[in-house]
C-alpha cells in the first residue's frame, strides 16, 4: 500500500473543502464546532509558536474526523491566512493561477500575494503533527486503517512516531496489526547500536516483504561494511541472510505473478481460440473470419453500452449473451451462404472466407467509424486483491480467468452432454455414417458453426475489456488462435485450453529479458518449429477420425 | 530457337511476351519523345505505376508456381518479397552517404538518430551493388529453404502449411517494426537517392526501372515455363494431384517442393528488389499477412497453374485497388472481399479459365 503524496493532498484539498462546506452548513444548527474551529484558527495566526501548539491541542481535543486532513495541509506548507481578513486559507495552484480558498469553500483569485501569509511551523510543531497524526491513525477503530497508518509511519519513523507506536503495542488487539508494529519498531532498533537490539531487530524483519524493511536492512549491510569489529561482521552476515531470505521471496512472489500473468494471458488466447477449436478443430473449416466474429462481440458490447448508458454496471451482463447471438447468428449466415458450398476444399474455404472478414470489416468501418471505440469497464471488475507488499491479484484478470474456464466447462458439456454436441461429434467423425443414421448433417454443420462464432463472440466481450474496440481487432487475435488451436492438437478442446494456457505463461516468462514485441516472435517461430515435429499439435486425434 | 520452344504450346505466354515487348518499346517513346500535352504522352507518374504493376506480377508468377503446380498454398510470399526489398532498400541506404539529413558518411540516417556509433554486421557490405544483387535472391532463398526443409521433410502440408508460412510472416513483421533489428523501425528504409550513379528522379531511370520491370517479368516467366514443362514440372502436377501417390512410385516429393519453393521465393526477391526503388520506400507492413494472402487472390483471380493467368489476376487487381482507392475508398476492401468469395465460388479457374470456357462453348456447336 504506497500512498503517492501529491495526490493524496490533492484529494484531502477536495475533502475538506467539501468537509467546511458542510461544517458551514452545519454551524447554523449548533455554534459550538464553529466556535472551536475560529478558537484554532486565531491561534494558529498567532506569531508565536506557542499559541500554535495549543491550536493544535485544541484541535485533537476536538476530534473531528477530518483533523487529519488539516494536519496534513499544515505540515504541506499549504495552509495561509489573510492579514486583513483573519481568515485561513488554502492555497492551491491551478493552471489559471493560484487560488485561496476559505474554510467554507468558497474560491477566489488572488490578487495582491503579500495579503496572504503562510503559516509557518518550526520543527518543534512538525513533530507534535507528526505524533497527532500517528496517534490519530493509530487509534482507529478499524483495524484496516491502523494497520494503514502504520505502514505509512514505516516510511518516515522519528522517535515521537516510536513513542506512538510503542503506547499502541500493548493494547492493540489484531494481529496483523501487531505484526505490522513490531516491524516498525524494528527499522527503529536497526538504527541504535546497541548490538542485542540489532540482532534481535534483525530477526524480527526476516521474512517480512515491506520495501521498508528491505531498505532497512540494505541501509544496515552498507553501513557495516568496512568496520571489522568480530560484533559487526557477524551482525552483517545475520543481516544478509535476512535480506537473502527476504529477496528469495520476494523473487518467489515474482514468479507467481508472472503466473498469474501468464494465465490471464493464457486465457484470452483460449477464449480467442476455443470458437476455432470448434470451427477449425470439429469441423475443419478454416474460417478466416473468426477474427471478425470477435469483433462483432466487441462491438456488440459497446452498442449495448450505448443503449443501457444508465446501466453500464450490469450492461455487460446482458452483453454476454447478446454477443453470443449476434455473432452466432453471422457465423450461421456465413455457413449456409458461403462454406457449405465449398465442404471438402479447405484452402478455398480459406480465400473465401478472408474475403468475408475483409468486407465484415469494412462494413464496421463504414457503420461505426474507423476510429477506436471505448466500452467502459464495470466498477465491480477493477480493483485488486492485495495479498502482500509485493504480490496482488488485479481484479479484471481474475475475472477473465475465470470467465475462461466457465466458458470451456460449458463447451465441453455442450459437446460431451447434449443430443447436438453428440451429432456434431458423430458427424465430424464420419459424415457419411452420421447421414445414414438420420443425423441431418446440414443442420449440424450450421449449427456447429453457429455455436464455434457465438463463443467467439463471447471473447469479443471479454476482450472489450482488455483492448481498444476497432475494426482491426480481429485481425490481432486471428494469427494467435490458429496457433493456439494448432498447437494443441485439432479437434480437442482439452488441447486448446492446455496450449493456450502454456503460450500464454511462456510469453509471460519470456517477455521480462526479451521484450513483449520478440517473446511473441520467439513463440511463433517455437510453435512453427514444433509443427515441424509433431504435425497433429499436442494432443493429436487419434484413430479413424484422425486420418480425414 | 530454344527460348521459342519454351513457349511453343504456350499460347498465353506467346500473347505476354508480345504485350510485354511492345510496351517495353513504346512506353519509352511516348514518355519521352512525345510532347508533354500531347495526348498520346505517357506521364513518367504512370510508367513509374506500369513499372510497380509488373514487379507484383512477377511476385504473383512466384506464387502460381508453387500454389498453382505443387498445391502449397503459401500465405508469406509476401515475407520473401520483403526480404528481397530490404536488400535492396539497404543498398539504396548505403548510396546516399552523407546526403542524409545528419550528413553522415557511413551511417544511414535511423541509425545515427538511434545513437548508433557503427554499421552492424549485416549491414556489411551493402555499398557494394554485386553484393546487394546476391543477396536480393540469397535471402529469400535460404529462408525459403530451411522453412521448407523443415517444413517437407516433417511433411507439413494443405491448411497447416499454410498457417504457418502465414505465422511466419507474421513473425518477421513483428521482428522488423522493432528499432532494435536494425532496419529502420516501423519507419522502413526510405528518402533514397540514387541507383547505381543514377538519380531516381530522373524521368529516364524510371523508364530503366521499367524496362528492368518488364524484362524480369519475362525472364521469370520464361523459367518458371521452363521447369513446368520439364520432367520436373510433370513430378509437381503429380505431387499436387496425388502427393502419396507421387511419393509412392519413387520420387521424393520433399525435394521437388523444396526445390521449386526455393526458386519461387527467389523470384518473390527479385520481384520485391524492383519495387522498392519504383515506390522508394519499404517498411514492415510489406510482412503483413494481409499483403500474401491478397497476392493468392491475384492468382485465384486470374487462374491457378497457368502462369500468365497470375500476371492477368495481378495487373487486374491492382489496377481496381489504385482505381478504387483514389476514388472510392470505402469500396475497395468491400469489392476486394466479394472478388475473394465469388472467385472461389463462381469462378474456381479464374478469369483464364472463363475465357476458355466460353471458347470452349463456341467451338462446340461449329
Amino acid at each position: 500500500m504506497t500512498v503517492n503524496f501529491r495526490t493524496l493532498h490533492r484529494y484531502l484539498l477536495s475533502c475538506i473543502v467539501i468537509f467546511f462546506l458542510m461544517s458551514a452548513g452545519f454551524s447554523m444548527a449548533g455554534t459550538a464546532p464553529n466556535a472551536k474551529l475560529d478558537e484554532v484558527s486565531r491561534l494558529l495566526m498567532s506569531k508565536t509558536f506557542d499559541d500554535k501548539s495549543r491550536a493544535l491541542d485544541v484541535l485533537v481535543e476536538q476530534s473531528q474526523p477530518r483533523t487529519a486532513e488539516l494536519l496534513h495541509l499544515l505540515l504541506d506548507s499549504r495552509l495561509y491566512y489573510h492579514k486583513k481578513e483573519k481568515q485561513l486559507y488554502i492555497i492551491a495552484d491551478y493552471d489559471t493561477g493560484k487560488i485561496a480558498i476559505d474554510l467554507a469553500g468558497a474560491e477566489q483569485l488572488i490578487k495582491k500575494k503579500r495579503d496572504y501569509k503562510k503559516i509557518i511551523l518550526n520543527n518543534n510543531l512538525r513533530g507534535q503533527i507528526n505524533r497527532i497524526l500517528a496517534e490519530l491513525g493509530l487509534n482507529s477503530n478499524d483495524p484496516q486503517q491502523r494497520e494503514n497508518a502504520v505502514r505509512d509511519l514505516l516510511k518516515d519513523i522519528t522517535p515521537d512516531t516510536v513513542l506512538a507506536l510503542k503506547a499502541r503495542f500493548t493494547i492493540e488487539e489484531s494481529k496483523k496489526v501487531r505484526e505490522m508494529i513490531r516491524i516498525a519498531l524494528a527499522i527503529n532498533d536497526m538504527k541504535s547500536s546497541d548490538e542485542v537490539l540489532i540482532s534481535n531487530a534483525i530477526e524480527q524483519l526476516n521474512g517480512s516483504l515491506e520495501q521498508e524493511s528491505r531498505g532497512a536492512l540494505v541501509t544496515f549491510i552498507d553501513a557495516t561494511e568496512t568496520l571489522d569489529t568480530p560484533e559487526a561482521s557477524a551482525l552483517n552476515k545475520q543481516a544478509q541472510i535476512a535480506l537473502k531470505g527476504i529477496e528469495d521471496k520476494v523473487q518467489y512472489y515474482g514468479w507467481l505473478e508472472t503466473l498469474y500473468f501468464g494465465l490471464s494471458l493464457g486465457s484470452v488466447l483460449v477464449l480467442a481460440g476455443i470458437g476455432l477449436a470448434i470451427t477449425f478443430g470439429v469441423m475443419g473449416v478454416i474460417n478466416m473470419a473468426h477474427g471478425e466474429l470477435i469483433m462483432i462481440g466487441a462491438y456488440t458490447t459497446y452498442v449495448i453500452q450505448l443503449l443501457m448508458p444508465n446501466h453500464i454496471e450490469w450492461s455487460i451482463l446482458v452483453a454476454i449473451p447478446a454477443a453470443f447471438l449476434v455473432s452466432g447468428l453471422v457465423g450461421i449466415a456465413i455457413e449456409r451462404g458461403v462454406i457449405r458450398f465449398l465442404y471438402g476444399r479447405p484452402l478455398e474455404t480459406l480465400l473465401a472466407t478472408f474475403g468475408i472478414s475483409l468486407i465484415l470489416q469494412q462494413a464496421v468501418r463504414s457503420i461505426f467509424s474507423p476510429l477506436n471505440r471505448s466500452v467502459e469497464t464495470p466498477e465491480w471488475m477493477s480493483g485488486l486483491i492485495q495479498i502482500n507488499p509485493v504480490f496482488s491479484l488485479t481484479l479484471s484478470r481474475l475475472y477473465i480467468i475465470v470467465f475462461c474456464l466457465m466458458v470451456f466447462v460449458a463447451l465441453l458439456l455442450v459437446l460431451k452432454k447434449t443430443a447436438l454436441g453428440l451429432q456434431v461429434r458423430a458427424v465430424s467423425q464420419n459424415r457419411a455414417m452420421a447421414r445414414a443414421m438420420g443425423v441431418r448433417s446440414n443442420r449440424v454443420d450450421a449449427l456447429t458453426f453457429g455455436l464455434g462464432s457465438g463463443v467467439a463472440g463471447i471473447a469479443g466481450v471479454a476482450l472489450s475489456q482488455l483492448t481498444n474496440v476497432g475494426p482491426n481487432m480481429g485481425q490481432a487475435y486471428i494469427i494467435d488462435s490458429f496457433m493456439v488451436v494448432v498447437f494443441g492438437g485439432v479437434g480437442n478442446l482439452w488441447g486448446t485450453l492446455v496450449a493456450g494456457l502454456t503460450l500464454g505463461v511462456a510469453n509471460k516468462v519470456l517477455e521480462p529479458w526479451a521484450g513483449a514485441v520478440l517473446a511473441k516472435v520467439l513463440m511463433l517461430i517455437f510453435i512453427i518449429l514444433f509443427i515441424q515435429k509433431r504435425p497433429r499439435g499436442l494432443f493429436p486425434q487419434r484413430g479413424r477420425a484422425a486420418e480425414g | 530457337m530454344r527460348l521459342l520452344n519454351i513457349l511453343k504450346n504456350d499460347r498465353g505466354g506467346q500473347i505476354m511476351m508480345l504485350v510485354l515487348l511492345i510496351m517495353a518499346i513504346l512506353v519509352p517513346i511516348f514518355n519521352l519523345m512525345v510532347p508533354e500535352n500531347h495526348p498520346l504522352h505517357v506521364p513518367t507518374y504512370t510508367v513509374t505505376l506500369m513499372g510497380k504493376y509488373l514487379t507484383l506480377a512477377l511476385l504473383a508468377v512466384a506464387v502460381d508456381l508453387v500454389w498453382g503446380y505443387l498445391g502449397i498454398l503459401t500465405l508469406g510470399h509476401g515475407a520473401f518479397f520483403a526480404l528481397g526489398g530490404y536488400a535492396m532498400g539497404m543498398y539504396l541506404m548505403r548510396q546516399i552517404g552523407d546526403r542524409g539529413v545528419y550528413g553522415n558518411p557511413e551511417l544511414p540516417d535511423f541509425m545515427v538518430f538511434l545513437d548508433w556509433k557503427e554499421l552492424p554486421w549485416f549491414w556489411q557490405g551493402f555499398d557494394q551493388f554485386w553484393f546487394a544483387a546476391i543477396m536480393i535472391m540469397l535471402v529469400p532463398g535460404l529462408l525459403a529453404f530451411i522453412f521448407g526443409w523443415l517444413a517437407f521433410r516433417s511433411r507439413v502440408s494443405g491448411v497447416y502449411l499454410s498457417i504457418i508460412t502465414q505465422a511466419m510472416t507474421y513473425a518477421l513483421m513483428l521482428a522488423f517494426y522493432r528499432n532494435e533489428m536494425g532496419f529502420g523501425g516501423n519507419n522502413g528504409l526510405t528518402d533514397f537517392k540514387d541507383l547505381v550513379g543514377f538519380s531516381l528522379q530522373e524521368d529516364t531511370t524510371r523508364i530503366a526501372l521499367f524496362v528492368l520491370s518488364a524484362v524480369a517479368l519475362a525472364i521469370g516467366y520464361l523459367i518458371c515455363r521452363y521447369l513446368m514443362n520439364s520432367r520436373l514440372g510433370r513430378v509437381c502436377i503429380a505431387v499436387r494431384d496425388s502427393e502419396s501417390r507421387a511419393r509412392f512410385m519413387g520420387y521424393r516429393v520433399e525435394n521437388v517442393k523444396l526445390w521449386i519453393f526455393v526458386i519461387s521465393a527467389m523470384l518473390a526477391g527479385v520481384a520485391g528488389a524492383l519495387y522498392v526503388p519504383q515506390v522508394g520506400i519499404i517498411n514492415p507492413n510489406e510482412f503483413s499477412p494481409i499483403n500474401s494472402i491478397e497476392i493468392v487472390v491475384w492468382v485465384a483471380v486470374g487462374g491457378r497453374a497457368t502462369l500468365y493467368g497470375a500476371v492477368i489476376g495481378a495487373l487486374l487487381i491492382n489496377y481496381a485497388k489504385t482505381y478504387f482507392t483514389a476514388e472510392l475508398p470505402e469500396v475497395w476492401l468491400f469489392a476486394l472481399g466479394g472478388i475473394f468469395v465469388l472467385v472461389t465460388l463462381l469462378l474456381p479457374k479464374g478469369v483464364t479459365g472463363l475465357i476458355a470456357g466460353l471458347k470452349r462453348h463456341k467451338e462446340v456447336p461449329a
